[in-house]
């Protein structure tokens, strides 16, 4: 376990060595340089040559690459140029938002998708297991930010349930925000529970029809008592590894439900930087929702590993 | 399996028959809107703004007074096109590399382009709109690469995937003794054989590029005003949905229709071409 640990380890990090390399070359061949590009055409020289002097640009590519690089590692992700304070500031700041909501998001999925591919497995055939095949089909179809719309139609426009949008910080009290994220949790959560409904349906199939299920029943067990003690925890294996890619969907997702419910997280700061050429706040937020996604794929491998021991030999 | 009786085993197969009468209603639509709409979508008509649905305007007018039915069929043009092109970058791209893995299995070629693929995988497609929109600005274009990016390493892992155990066939070893090197072989046994399977991803890849677009022209990442496109026809309708919420129906339907009768041909395609279920 030692060893695979290690082996992955080191192609965690040369993931992220390549992910900021691709990530810093794409900011340097902005047309013009960074300086101008942010400023615009109608800038005057001298300006333009003050954030230059600003943002280093004099110095040499691979010089302010290692700059980056190390201020990233340390938790100075520079200056934004727009809001005049630190990145890392602001990200915080954000991520108070789009962290919460990807794990009320993701905690929704796996409530709702566990029990519901159980039933629809163990009454394979019947008129639940074809209600639910329906209805997740229909989930995994469904563009969630449509949904989000829906959702604002019915809960906040006519029911008056809900506030159509924003979010009134966790200084208003934990209720009041959590109210104020769960239509978008519910939002993201509907494709990803979609699909975790399908896969933990087929996967306790798949296992069900084990030998060692067969052999559980001939010595006595109830259908119940050999689902709970020897199915459920197989099939439950490549179900971790579906809900470890889903995190990283769902971090990505939330750029695109922040901006239906105007949640000041992660997401709507991305897209406000790019509507103000904000290079420094793009390229931080963007190295940080990867490697993110870089992290949980590593835990997903350990973990997988950690249950299923043939793994470790094989890479 | 004759022709014939594949093509009845299709007929059979109520996920592939829905589907594929959802999915060619929106190419029909996309097609006719080519030559012919009931309204022209680049016409503003202020006076005849935010109606609902009627005989007139079946499926309603937006906020510039523009017939939305008409946009809807033009919108289909965008999705599909977008959904096409990036399917063919990937496929293009991922099956090549996907056959040339797994000719020289556990080479550094087979190494490099795995891990890359692992690295493509790390910025989901919206991260790497993100990064070309931010350098190049938002396009349709530039939507399709974002999208077309992403599906490489799909392809082309499971063009690996597919190939590695065939390489063991003896079929294979015979080709390989009687002088073909690895190219031809890949191109003459091992493609034909994954044919099938890249059928089938094909279109699952199809159906979440046209959710994609829709998501990217939503933020306004893809393809840019005045071509209409369903994702931001959604994002006009926001501002309007409590006093115009057809605005929000047409345009969503046409993406879960779509989307959905892709995914049941998908899997009608699916039981149909894999031997193993189809028998089971």
């Amino acid at each position: 376990m030692l060893r695979y640990t290690v082996k992955r380890l080191g192609s965690l990090l040369a993931s992220l060595v390549v992910a900021s390399l691709v990530i810093f070359a794409c900011i340097e061949v902005v047309p013009g340089d960074p300086a101008s590009f942010m400023l615009g055409i109608n800038a005057q020289p001298d300006t333009v040559a003050a954030l230059r002097e600003e943002l280093g640009l004099n110095r040499a590519p691979h010089e302010r690459y290692i700059a980056w690089v190390g201020g990233l590692v340390t938790g100075d992700f520079g200056t934004s140029y727009t809001y005049r304070s630190p990145v890392s500031e602001i990200v915080v700041e954000r991520l108070a938002i789009s962290l919460p909501l990807a794990i009320y998001a993701l905690s929704l999925t796996i409530l709702v998708a566990f029990p519901v591919g159980i039933l629809a497995a163990t009454r394979r055939g019947s008129l639940t297991d074809i209600s639910v095949m329906a209805t997740t089909q229909l989930g995994v179809a469904i563009p969630n930010f449509w949904f989000a719309l829906l959702m604002v139609l019915v809960f906040a426009v006519n029911l008056r349930w809900f506030s159509a949008g924003g979010f009134p910080g966790w200084d208003a009290g934990i209720p009041a925000a959590v109210k104020a994220l769960t239509l978008p949790a519910i939002a993201l959560a509907l494709p990803q529970a979609s699909i975790l409904a399908r896969v933990m349906r087929s996967s306790l199939l798949d296992t069900l029809s084990e030998d060692y299920i067969r052999t559980a029943r001939a010595k006595g067990l109830t259908g119940r008592q050999a689902l709970r003690k020897h199915a459920l925890r197989n099939a439950l294996i490549p179900v971790l590894t579906i809900i470890g890619l889903q995190f990283s969907f769902l971090l990505a997702g939330a750029i695109i439900i922040e901006n239906v419910f105007f949640l000041p997280g992660l997401g709507r700061l991305v897209f406000q930087a790019i509507s103000q050429r904000d290079l420094i706040v793009v390229e931080s937020v963007v190295m940080i929702l990867v490697f993110a996604v870089i992290i949980v794929n590593f835990l997903v491998d350990l973990a997988y590993a950690w249950v299923d021991p043939r793994l470790r030999s094989r890479t | 399996m004759t022709e014939e009786r594949l093509f009845r085993a299709a007929l059979r197969s109520r996920n592939l028959v829905v589907g594929n009468l959802l999915a060619a209603a929106f190419a029909i639509g996309a097609l006719l809107s080519l030559f012919w709409t009931p309204y022209d979508v680049t016409e503003l008509a202020i006076a005849t703004r935010l109606q609902a649905p009627s005989a007139v305007h079946w499926f309603g007018t937006d906020h510039f007074g523009r017939d939305i039915l008409s946009m809807i069929m033009v919108g289909a043009q965008t999705s599909i096109a977008v959904a096409i092109v990036a399917v063919g970058i990937g496929m293009g791209i991922g099956v090549p590399l996907g056959l040339a893995a797994a000719a020289r299995r556990g080479s550094l070629l087979d190494e490099t382009i795995m891990r890359s693929n692992d690295l493509v995988f790390a910025f989901p497609s919206l991260l790497i709109a993100i990064m070309i929109t931010t350098v190049f600005g938002p396009s349709a274009l530039n939507a399709i690469i974002a999208i077309g990016i992403f599906n490489i390493p799909v392809f082309a892992r499971l063009t690996r995937g597919a190939a590695l155990p065939l390489w063991t066939r003896d079929y294979i070893l015979s080709a390989r003794v009687s002088g073909k090197g690895p190219v031809r072989i890949s191109v003459e046994h091992i493609l034909p054989n994954v044919t099938n399977l890249l059928i089938v991803q094909g279109t699952i890849q199809f159906s979440l590029g046209i959710l994609a677009e829709a998501a990217l022209s939503y933020v306004g990442l893809g393809v840019q005003p005045p071509t209409p496109s369903w994702g931001r026809m959604l994002a006009d309708s926001q501002t309007l949905i409590a006093i115009a919420p057809h605005m929000a129906m047409f345009p969503g339907f046409a993406i879960l229709l779509t989307v959905l009768g892709l995914n049941l041909a998908g899997d009608g395609l699916c039981d149909l071409l894999d031997p193993r279920i189809r028998n089971a």
